[in-house]
């Protein structure tokens, strides 16, 4: 009884925290348009989450590209069509790999930031003053932090893409010498808009959910070092399992 | 506004904030239970108790960041228990309030923390800004200081930043939260006189929460003790210095032990140690 009991109560706690989270986001984003007015603070956003994000991936799409040159290489040599090489890695970057470890990247660089400086802010009484300053904290620290992200993820996908296309042409072209005519010119042919479309959407979708539960945790932080550090925790796993989920869900919408 | 265990005075009839047979509780326990105090127009008001009585809960119910749970709290003529958020931050607009750290945002420099409520409730020219956030510095004496990071601050500094941020709008009741907590005495000195020059040279209302008996003393004009969740004295600090009830007196001497036990709660100390030894 008390096991059965203690799942319920846990359950319901989970649909608590689910609630408040909606509630929430609701709330984030019924003040973005007036967020949207200062765009400068949102501008600074894109800057902290985005710009300040490029070197991490830059460096994983550069792996990642370069592994599925290789892995890919291996792959397509056993049914002899190397020279399909080229589009078998764009399809897979800009459709699937982009959005999701940037994502994934996102929620550990930028995510975290964003919670933990939130967070921070709030056990140093500094929402508490906004408050009292008749400043919503939710419009003026949370809202432009939200959009930076939604609009830095897209981006960054984009960029991972494009890097990693470069990566796996150095491998499979320069390296095991497929040939670079085909390599391109397959890719040219194969790659539809759709398949970037599908990209961009995956990368908005995971830029609302992954900044969203970043400004979450960190508004809603327990207001001591040891709170801000387990927020901080969660927003990576949470973040992480979304996107994962969000990716099979929006995967199954768009093929 | 006569309360059977409150020793107020009476309301007086020019009261900004009044706070009229007040319960607050958390979690089933009873921070305040018809709690009734008053603070009048135009002076200083202290706050006084020991630590854990509730001194910070009930600044919040005065800014509304909480909602009592019964009796009403009324601030310059809102029924906090009514008002919207709007409704609220019209009312903050003429309050200013001072944490206990500053409570600074640590990403803006001193001339933009003050600058910050300016920039978010009006749309001035630069220029006029300027002039606002300069002519506050001046008062709190820390123009000089203007390009500095709150964390360049001192403890003392960071306050007087965060006064001239609470002043900088022009507000009609001015919050202390423990304003003199870790402050040398020179810094101590200087608080203490910003605080009582602003009350008086910009006619404004200032509540005061702090334990120091020697420096309310010196400010206050009305003081309050709470204890237990209850207001246990009130009057001017001289009248609560020569209080003799016991509890009044542990705290104005800061005896370690009386009425407020110097032992929090314990089951019996040779039974306990007895069982322990027992045990290993």
């Amino acid at each position: 009884m008390s096991l059965v009991g203690g799942l319920a109560e846990s359950g319901r706690a989970q649909l608590r925290k689910w609630g408040r989270f909606t509630l929430f986001s609701l709330r984030l984003l019924a003040v973005c348009p007036r967020a949207l007015l200062r765009p400068r603070l949102v501008v600074e956003q894109v800057h902290n989450s985005g710009a300040l994000s490029l070197v991490i991936i830059m460096l994983s799409g550069l792996f990642v590209g370069m592994v599925l040159g290789l892995q890919g290489y291996d792959l397509l040599r056993r049914f002899g069509s190397t020279e399909s090489l080229g589009t078998a890695a764009a399809l897979g970057l800009l459709r699937e790999l982009g959005p999701v470890v940037t994502a994934l990247l996102f929620a550990g660089r930028a995510g975290t930031a964003l919670t933990s400086e939130i967070g921070l802010m709030s056990a140093t009484d500094q929402l508490s003053a906004m408050e009292m300053m008749a400043v919503d904290p939710v419009r003026r620290v949370c809202a432009p932090r939200f959009l930076g992200g939604v609009i830095a993820m897209p981006l960054l996908a984009a960029i991972f893409s494009m890097i990693g296309i470069y990566g796996a042409q150095l491998v499979g072209v320069t390296l095991m010498g497929v040939d670079a005519g085909q390599f391109w010119s397959q890719m040219r042919s194969a790659v539809e808009l759709r398949d970037i479309v599908e990209g961009v959407v995956k990368s908005v979708a995971f830029g609302f959910a992954c900044s969203a539960i970043a400004v979450y945790e960190g508004y809603h932080a327990v207001p001591t070092a040891e709170g801000v550090g387990r927020a901080t925790t969660r927003t990576v796993v949470t973040s992480s399992v979304a996107v994962l989920a969000i990716d099979y869900m929006l995967t199954a919408v768009l093929l | 506004m006569n309360d059977s265990n409150d020793a107020g005075p009476p309301a007086p009839a020019e009261a900004i904030a009044t706070l009229a047979d007040v319960g607050y509780s958390v979690g089933g326990r009873a921070i305040f239970d018809r709690l009734s105090i008053a603070i009048e127009r135009g002076k200083v008001t202290a706050i006084m108790g020991p630590s854990g009585t509730g001194k910070t809960t009930l600044l919040r119910l005065i800014t509304g960041q909480i909602r009592a749970s019964r009796g009403t709290v009324i601030v310059d003529g809102e029924d906090l228990g009514t008002l919207d958020r709007d409704g609220l931050y019209r009312l903050r607009r003429r309050m200013g309030m001072l944490f206990q750290n500053g409570a600074l945002l640590t990403d803006l420099d001193v001339y933009e923390n003050v600058a910050f409520p300016v920039r978010e409730h009006a749309d001035l020219p630069e220029a006029l800004v300027s002039r606002i956030v300069l002519m506050k510095l001046q008062a709190v004496g820390l123009r000089g200081a203007a390009r500095l990071m709150p964390a360049e601050l001192s403890g003392g500094m960071a306050r007087r930043v965060a006064l001239a941020r609470a002043i900088v709008m022009d507000p009609k009741i001015l919050i202390y939260d423990e304003p003199f907590a870790g402050l040398d005495p020179i810094a101590l000195g200087v608080v203490m006189r910003l605080i009582r020059e602003t009350n008086d040279a910009l006619g404004l209302t200032s509540i005061v929460v702090s334990h120091d008996v020697h420096e309310i003393g010196k400010l206050a004009d009305v003081a309050y003790l709470l204890s237990g969740g209850r207001v246990i004295a009130a009057g001017t600090p001289a009248e609560l210095a020569v209080n003799q009830a016991p509890v009044v007196r542990q705290f104005m001497a800061g005896e370690a032990d009386g009425p407020v036990p110097f032992h929090y709660p314990a089951p019996d100390y040779v039974t306990q140690l007895l069982d322990a030894g027992d045990r290993a």
